[in-house]
């Protein structure tokens, strides 16, 4: 006899994810049996081949963990590799590189909410079919990506993997005509995301909550994406950097190459709605705005709102960089020698990317060689929660559904975190001697 | 009939795949031409053969060689996509370590012992090695580069749309750096692999002030032998050139190997 609430759910190598993960469901009579989430990327064991290589080369080498956060690699690295070094960089290095990390942003989060999340809520299987029924729409869409790129190329050199930044400052600096058609460009580009932010507006977010802890950067003077201390909705203070495995509590279960997190609770989230929630006051004004619309309020705790508050960062992004490359265009840029002496050492980084708090750690010898490796990304720290998140949503989402629209649910829940799955399988716990 | 185009992804940054999303004033014309029937960082459509299979990315375990067996048998054409699929890229350096060694490294020994000895998982706990796609199945065409060049990509689709014989010359990078009137990096006082590496990249390394580390490959008339001799004769020690090498070269043939 069969019972319409027996059934096993297998969904191999999720699609419109970076990275390759399978969701697993059985239930029987009713009842949730099991529910997975399975990491099956392979492994590229980074932080054990850097080993030997010279700070720069270690910077450009870990940005391959992920094209689609290769900026945020390369930032994390530099700042890890800095400290071992002793260097303190540049104002003009900083203004820039803070930049470069919201081109980013924007870049990763128009292509997540714009390309890889909109055809769920249009019913769709991808963008392809959109690009027929909703051609102004992919359009836009594809404009404001290109935008995005295109600003990150004219800092870094190119969109992917730039070449221009590297320890101690720019190999090659960013070209003044060019940074001025980007500033026209995004100007010009407001009303085209404030149309996307209309169309966002209308989406039906499925309405489950559940609590966990929320980590971030945070920082006293602005909204936290490139500097700060590490900020977990659980505790009132702030944790230096370097403590960072107090806060990662990393580990291995069988059916994930990527590992695990935890802190104060069984699970945490980060990303862009863990931000949004710890330091929804340092957004810009017309960010703020923007989630009002959007009906967001901090504290949130549906993890698929996540995809809302991309659209508020991408708001954040766009006039804080308008404001930032006003000022570059004032100033102007000054030529600086990007040399440094490597030294023996030890240095952690962290920064906020598209996906989530990401840290680095590295320990080199006297000659500069990389002796240790370390990284903990957005997404290992995710998947955790993930899981939790379906445990807690399946049991509900059980009797009122169908299957394949629980396993659509579950699909959607999986894409809302972004999940950069290719960056995730990288972890390393060293033993420091 | 519109022909069946397919992208699959092996162990990579899914760079390459991104940077033909990233052809943003070509990807509807490009899409109006061909039906992309796999696309799985972008799209949830899926079919049963191909006539151009894009891979991205190297191979490492069991699973994926059957993966990719499975995908050339019922493809047409099959294109290795970007430096990861051609020669193994950066994460071949990892292929001068024992795997059991890296898992150590990467997962501590307890850990290791327990997941590789799973009932249930053990499958996904299986890294041999890192390899070329070409290393397990042939390969039509490969386009080289860490991330692909797009122009590359669309001179290749469209050759093969058109029924002609895409091109590659075998230049080296020096070529196009010559054009782009950019200094020698030799006349700065550095290494370069310019002179060995693939070129059809522009130089874009170069133009953005950086050097050539060969992520394109080697040609196949590469002096090796001369090249490295001469960062010897700069005074480079034999532990900077092997690190060199292994950067993005490690497995191609002569330049994994330490030469005295």
């Amino acid at each position: 006899m069969s019972d319409s609430k027996s059934y096993k759910i297998r969904l191999e190598h999720i699609t419109r994810v970076e990275g390759h993960g399978s969701i697993r469901i059985d239930t029987h009579q009713g009842k949730v049996e099991e529910v997975r989430l399975e990491i099956v990327e392979a492994n590229r064991f980074f932080e054990n081949f850097v080993k030997g290589m010279q700070p720069h080369e270690v910077v450009q080498t870990i940005s391959r963990i992920c094209g689609i956060c290769c900026v945020g690699h390369q930032l994390a690295g530099l700042k890890a590799v800095e400290a071992a070094m002793g260097i303190t960089v540049s104002d003009q290095t900083m203004r820039l590189r803070k930049m470069l990390n919201e081109s980013q942003f924007l870049q990763s989060h128009s292509l997540h909410l714009y390309f890889l999340t909109l055809p769920d809520f249009f019913g769709a299987a991808s963008i392809l079919p959109l690009a027929q029924r909703e051609p102004e729409l992919v359009k836009r869409a594809l404009a404001l990506k290109k935008l995005a790129n295109d600003y990150t190329a004219v800092l870094g050199g190119r969109a992917l993997h730039p070449v221009a930044n590297t320890v101690n400052g720019w190999r090659k600096l960013p070209d003044l005509g060019k940074v001025e058609e980007i500033y026209t460009r995004l100007l010009q580009s407001v009303p085209e995301m404030e149309a996307m932010l209309e169309l966002i507006k209308t989406l039906k977010v499925p309405e489950y909550e559940r609590e966990t802890e929320y980590v971030s950067l945070k920082h006293p003077d602005e909204y936290a994406l490139y500097d700060g201390e590490v900020c977990g909705s659980d505790i009132d203070t702030t944790v230096p950097v370097g403590d960072y495995r107090q806060v990662s509590n990393e580990f291995t279960v069988a059916h994930s190459t990527s590992k695990w997190s935890r802190w104060h609770r069984d699970s945490y989230m980060v990303g862009a709605l863990a931000r949004v929630n710890n330091n929804f006051q340092q957004l810009h004004p017309k960010a703020q705005e923007a989630a009002a619309e959007l009906g967001l309020k901090s504290p949130c705790f549906n993890p698929y709102h996540n995809n809302t508050a991309q659209m508020v960062e991408i708001v954040h992004c766009t006039h804080n960089s308008l404001a930032m490359l006003a000022d570059l265009l004032n100033d102007g840029l000054v030529e600086e020698e990007a040399t440094y002496q490597p030294v023996a050492g030890r240095g952690c980084g962290a920064i906020e990317v598209p996906r989530g708090i990401l840290f680095h750690e590295y320990g080199f010898d006297a000659n500069g060689r990389c002796l240790d490796a370390n990284a903990i990304i957005p997404t290992s720290q995710n998947i955790n929660n993930i899981e939790q998140d379906m445990k807690a949503f399946v049991p509900l989402m059980l009797p009122v559904m169908s299957q394949d629209e629980l396993a659509l649910k579950m699909e959607m829940l999986l894409r809302a975190y972004d999940p950069c799955i290719s960056c995730s399988v990288h972890m390393l716990d060293v033993k420091f001697v | 009939m519109k022909p069946k185009v397919a992208f699959f992804d092996f162990a990579s940054c899914e760079g390459c795949q991104l940077a033909l999303l990233n052809c943003e004033d070509d990807l509807l014309a490009i899409l109006a031409q061909v039906e992309l029937v796999e696309f799985r960082e972008a799209i949830s459509e899926q079919a049963g053969r191909y006539d151009i299979a894009f891979i991205e990315g190297s191979i490492h375990r069991e699973q994926d060689i059957e993966r990719l067996y499975d995908i050339r048998s019922r493809s047409k054409v099959l294109v290795a996509l970007g430096a990861c699929a051609c020669n193994g890229n950066v994460q071949a350096r990892s292929n001068f370590v024992a795997p059991a060694e890296n898992y150590k490294a990467v997962y501590g020994e307890e850990d290791r012992n327990r997941v590789q000895v799973d009932g249930e998982y053990w499958p996904l706990w299986t890294h041999t090695r890192v390899r070329a796609v070409h290393e397990v199945v042939k390969v039509d065409y490969q386009l080289r580069g860490c991330p692909m060049q797009p122009t590359e990509f669309l001179h290749l689709l469209k050759s093969l749309l058109t029924g002609r014989e895409p091109s590659f010359p075998a230049n080296a990078v020096c070529v196009e750096c010559k054009k782009n009137e950019n200094e020698c990096v030799y006349d700065r006082g550095l290494a370069c692999f310019g002179p060995i590496a693939f070129g059809g990249c522009d130089a874009i390394c170069i133009n953005s002030g950086h050097l050539c580390d060969g992520c394109r490959g080697l040609l196949p008339y590469a002096n090796v032998k001369a090249h490295r001799q001469l960062l010897k004769e700069m005074g480079i020690d034999i532990t900077s050139v092997q690190n060199r090498y292994r950067l993005h070269l490690s497995n191609e043939p002569d330049a994994g190997e330490v030469r005295r």
